[in-house]
């Protein structure tokens, strides 16, 4: 049970540039005593701490650094955006109960125990102005990895019920229907039924065995369901043996991003089923970032041991047909310039893939200043999006956007996360700017070469 | 016992073991905790090469956080390299590690070590000015920023006290006939062993383990250092 306060009602439906910004406050979830929301979040704490967590934590040395990598601090100048500084009470918990002189800082109680209070103030630092987006890592002369401890702080947020609203609610709709965007497999079956009769396309739906398992981000499926076209478009004319699966299609996973661990364990349960049934060799990830940190990273971690099957991001899937020659495009003639996703390109490592695309249709591509592993945020990654009250902040950071894009020239950007588009089509709206986002996926479908 | 064979004989001794048995505890502590193994199917298995990729790749910033941090960067290399020269290739300092270790390499000329440590101290001071000054690390720092400084500072301060005459040229190291000056300068020395492995001055080590760390998870994504 989420404890909405009336005065901030939840509003999950309405176009999200059109939300009144709702006062900052901290939300709570279930009946719990502050004692126990405190020794919920500590027991979550002490069970992430590993030796690469301590690692981390140890060695900061506190030059500041990682501040001029993140958006939300160069957008505000506001110090407490400063990446480690939004994990102070996960370090305090980890100097105090997990350190090599924990005893000592216990003893001499030098690092005080956390406190509710400072658990409330850190859920703004910890998910309204955090994307994980990673690119602190690439600034900090220690190179501590300050997304990785950031996700395992939201697990002790959730366990203590201390999660924002929107982004709670979102995950359990997620957990509970199958979906967060309410694309529950019903909804899914119509869709494609609606789809595949007004584009005049097969897109095959629960195949008993196929080759190749597509998934899809429900924000495709809501927003974007062109792209389910465009894709079966695309697996269609490469003669591939290839299906969606109604017991596993869904690929964001909330409980990731919320922090709940056995949520996202259940989403990415699914997804892995789908592909054993089918007996697949190659599960695609659709247009989404986290879904490929989830998947691709995190998978066979959940599952115990390697996955029986190749887990493939959508660009790299085009980027190997159009590298082996399989998938012949026709010239796009227009200037692009790319927009990476963080999760499958900074953290992901596949940020030539799109690339090698994008030239196979002979583009002029042109890069932003900051570009590649380099990129910043869109400002909508990891839950921010669905986060009504930190939407001020997150247009803010749009900004930065807005100008590396003009400044390269580029007459559209491309991009292969549907996350990172309907971040941009908000910030689009905000701003009021004369440039859409993208896809890749749907710009390949319409430029395949007979 | 005069100061001076205290600093000389068990002050050493207990700096150098607090130093050692700190040391090992610290990396123990991080370690214990242990890592769960990685099942997901790696982009590349170079992860020791990946490691060190990361440890020199982080010896400069990227291209894209110059305007932010190429200046820090600098001043860090100033005090780094201006200490490390100090401590490392002055004649009495060579002298003294030879007598404790056998082990001996050439010395660089007196003035040079004095302008090492004259940009030692410059750069210092420039970051000390700026932790005091800048909203984000005055948001950061705690006892351990400001006393690993001063802990940093002090045998810099001391040995130019200590300062007579020329050595360079010498073939042998006369005693100094500063006792008490001495004493204080091969104490600031223990007192920095002793900090070492409990404060942020550990960075000497643990900055293997750390970009170590990232560096091979990265390489292991295929993702750029
Ligand atoms: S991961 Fe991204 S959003 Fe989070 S602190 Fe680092 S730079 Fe900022
Ligand atoms: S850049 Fe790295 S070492 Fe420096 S303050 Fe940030 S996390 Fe700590």
């Amino acid at each position: 049970m989420t404890d909405v306060n009336i005065r901030f009602p939840l509003d999950l439906d309405s176009p999200r540039f059109s939300i009144r910004k709702p006062e900052v406050r901290s939300d709570r979830q279930g009946d719990m005593t502050d004692a126990e929301r405190v020794d919920r979040a500590m027991q979550s704490f002490m069970k992430d701490f590993s030796a690469t967590t301590a690692t981390y934590m140890e060695s900061c040395i506190h030059c500041g650094h990682c501040a001029d990598a993140c958006h939300f601090y160069k957008v505000t100048g506001d110090p407490k955006y400063t990446p480690i500084w939004k994990l102070e009470p996960f370090k305090q918990a980890y100097k105090r109960e997990a350190g090599p002189f924990a005893f000592a800082y216990r003893a001499f109680n030098l690092k005080p125990k956390v406190t509710l209070a400072e658990l409330e103030e850190w859920q703004h630092l910890l998910y309204d102005s955090c994307t994980m987006c990673g690119r602190c890592t690439m600034i900090c002369p220690m190179g501590i990895d300050i997304a990785t401890l950031i996700s395992q702080a939201r697990h002790g947020m959730f366990n203590a019920g201390l999660v924002p609203h929107e982004l709670w609610a979102v995950a359990e709709r997620a957990e509970r229907e199958g979906s967060p965007l309410g694309a529950t497999a019903k909804v899914l079956k119509d869709r494609i039924e609606w789809l595949a009769d007004d584009y005049e396309v097969e897109i095959p739906l629960d195949k008993p065995q196929a080759e190749v398992v597509c998934t899809l981000s429900s924000i495709e499926i809501m927003k974007y369901p062109e792209s389910i076209v465009a894709l079966a478009k695309i697996l269609n004319h490469l003669g591939t043996d290839w299906t969606l699966r109604s017991d596993g299609y869904e690929a964001t996973n909330f409980g990731l991003l919320s922090g709940n661990a056995a949520w996202q364990k259940d989403m990415t349960m699914k997804l892995i089923n789908a592909a054993v049934a089918a007996g697949a060799r190659t599960l695609v990830l659709p247009e989404c970032g986290h879904a490929y940190g989830a998947l691709r990273w995190q998978g066979a971690n959940i599952y115990g041991k390697p996955l029986p099957f190749t887990v493939l991001h959508i660009s790299e899937f085009l980027a190997e047909q159009v590298n082996s020659g399989k998938l012949k495009l026709k010239k796009l003639d227009k200037s692009v310039t790319f927009h990476d996703p963080c999760q499958v390109s900074r953290r992901g490592g596949a940020t030539q893939a799109p690339r090698d695309v994008l030239q196979a249709m002979g583009a002029d591509l042109r890069e932003s200043r900051d570009s590649g592993a380099l990129g910043w945020c869109c400002g909508g990654g990891g839950g921010v999006v669905t986060i009504h009250r930190a939407d001020e902040l997150r247009h803010a950071a749009f900004d930065i956007n807005i100008r590396q894009i003009n400044a390269t020239g580029a007459e559209i950007p491309v991009t292969s996360c549907s996350n990172c588009r309907q971040t941009f089509d908000d910030g689009q709206a905000h701003y009021q700017w004369d440039k859409s986002m993208n896809s890749l996926l749907e710009l390949v479908a319409d430029h395949i070469a007979d | 016992m005069e100061l001076l064979e205290f600093a000389r004989g068990p002050g050493l001794a207990v700096s150098l073991t607090v130093f050692a048995i700190g040391v090992a505890w610290r990396i123990y502590g991080i370690l214990r905790l242990g890592r769960k193994p990685d099942f997901s199917a790696p982009r590349s298995i170079q992860t020791t090469a990946g490691a060190w990729r990361m440890i020199l790749r982080r010896m400069w910033p990227h291209r894209e956080f110059y305007a932010d941090s190429a200046g820090a960067t600098f001043n860090g290399y100033l005090y780094h390299v201006g200490w490390f020269v100090a401590f490392l290739a002055f004649v009495p300092h060579i002298a003294f590690i030879e007598r404790l270790t056998g082990v001996s390499w050439p010395a660089l000329p007196d003035t040079v070590i004095y302008v090492a440590t004259a940009l030692a101290i410059l750069g210092l001071v420039a970051a000390l000015l700026r932790r005091l000054t800048d909203p984000v690390l005055r948001l950061l720092s705690n006892f351990d920023d400001y006393f690993s400084w001063i802990v940093t500072m002090l045998p810099l301060i001391t040995g130019m006290a200590l300062i007579h005459g020329g050595y360079h040229d010498l073939k042998q190291v006369p005693p100094t006939p500063y006792t008490t000056p001495l004493a204080l300068h091969l104490l600031s020395l223990e007192l920095l062993l002793v900090w070492m492995p409990f404060g942020k001055l550990s960075h000497a080590f643990l900055v293997f383990l750390s970009r170590g760390t990232t560096g091979a998870a990265f390489a292991r994504k295929g993702a750029q250092p």
